[in-house]
């Protein structure tokens, strides 16, 4: 059954803690993933690969680029989900 | 009809002696900012690297060769007539024919079977998993495995996806009989899907017939490889080491190959090794040096005494192809 936008944000934000040991309550929907969270390149890619395995999705190389938002990212998988 | 008699070799191999050949010139991050537009400090946050080892101009890639396969013969305690074939691994060297394995073999005193492969940063694992086989079917005695690169020819000092990362250096091994198994079955494959990745910027024939077409140097898409090297290379790491009958706690040294120490740090966290696993980072000093690497980073490892002679080691070399090749070895 595909998750909320509310559950994918609290499984994503999971993740991003995990690789960056920021406080959850930073990963917010409108944050930029490399302004605001400071995250570069590889990280991104770290949190794409294990947001794909925790919400069985694909998330293509190409695609990575237009994330730039938490928010994106939340929406993406929302609907790769469904 | 006729039988053919074919050759039967021994039940084991093993690698019997290491020899490298570092660039001789140590260039730091500071040297080759400049032209990339970034800093020291970025260049150790994305990828570890400090320095990297480059040859002079008057070094070729088979000087270096040369210098990485006296040391190794001499570890293994062999003479050239005792060599009856020659692997080099490159992808720099400048000919796309003669081969620079007959002209190693022919400086070492050396006419045995000689020839080249391109696997890229895996070269130096498919040549140990290709003497492996030859020594075991008794097609050869011993076999001088060499992984040598100049990369530094084909850099763009603008470049931001790969050049700074890239070192010169030839690592050097001899692959013969054993009493006892000491290199494990080799797990290999490919995926050309991504062949792109990693590349030359133009073809030889696009540089030759577009004026203005600038000399092919190399480049990759950094963060796609990444993901591929941390994510996709641990199964077939924990394969090898299945394959070998062994399990990560036997293993004293991860050995991959130098490409990044966030990929590096990644495939541990991947393949779940044990802290007591001595995992090389000679990348830190030598920067990535394709086909050398894994010599390199293992003669590191036992220079330090971070590993001793008989340690069983874990190495994989992956990268552009794709191309990827893993094996547990007896360290010499």
């Amino acid at each position: 059954m595909a998750l909320s936008e509310q559950e994918v944000l609290a499984g994503l934000a999971e993740i991003v803690v995990e690789e960056t040991g920021i406080d959850a309550g930073d990963v917010q929907l409108e944050k930029s993933f490399t302004d605001d969270l400071d995250i570069d390149s590889l990280s991104m890619m770290t949190i794409v690969t294990l947001a794909e395995e925790k919400f069985d999705v694909r998330i293509p190389d190409e695609e990575v680029k237009n994330l730039v938002t938490v928010g994106d990212a939340v929406s993406y998988i929302t609907t790769a989900q469904a | 009809m006729i039988a053919l008699r074919t050759t039967t070799g021994p039940e084991f191999s093993r690698i019997r002696g290491l020899g490298v050949f570092r660039g001789e010139l140590a260039v730091p991050n500071d040297d080759i900012v400049g032209p990339i537009n970034s800093s020291d400090e970025w260049i150790r946050k994305m990828t570890g690297i400090a320095t990297r080892v480059r040859a002079k101009p008057e070094t070729s890639v088979i000087d270096m060769a040369e210098g990485a396969s006296r040391q190794a013969l001499e570890h293994a305690g062999l003479e050239a007539d005792q060599i009856d074939t020659v692997i080099l691994s490159t992808i720099t060297f400048p000919h796309i024919t003669p081969g620079g394995a007959p002209v190693l073999a022919d400086r070492l005193g050396i006419a045995a079977a000689a020839f080249d492969i391109s696997a890229a940063c895996a070269g130096y694992c498919y040549g140990i998993g290709q003497a492996d086989s030859l020594v075991r079917s008794g097609q050869a005695r011993n076999v001088l495995v060499v992984g040598a690169e100049k990369m530094s020819e084909y850099i763009d000092p603008a470049d931001r996806s790969i050049s700074y990362l890239l070192g010169d250096a030839a690592g050097a091994v001899v692959v013969g009989a054993s009493k006892t198994p000491a290199i494990g079955p080799t797990i290999w494959g490919s995926d050309g899907a991504g062949a792109h990745l990693v590349r030359q910027t133009a073809s030889w024939f696009e540089y030759r017939d577009n004026p203005g077409t600038p000399f092919p140097t190399l480049f990759q898409e950094g963060p796609s490889v990444y993901k591929w090297a941390s994510f996709k290379m641990a199964p077939v790491a924990l394969e090898a080491i299945e394959a070998a009958g062994v399990t990560p706690s036997d293993i004293q040294a991860f050995i991959p190959h130098q490409a990044n120490t966030r990929i590096i740090d990644q495939m541990v966290k991947q393949i779940g090794l044990p802290e007591h696993v001595a995992v090389a980072r000679d990348i830190v000093d030598s920067g990535n040096t394709s086909a050398a690497s894994i010599p390199l980073a293992t003669e590191r490892l036992l220079r330090d005494g971070d590993v001793a002679s008989g340690d069983l080691a874990l190495q994989i070399g992956f990268g552009a192809g794709l191309v990827y090749a893993a094996q547990v070895v007896v360290l010499p």
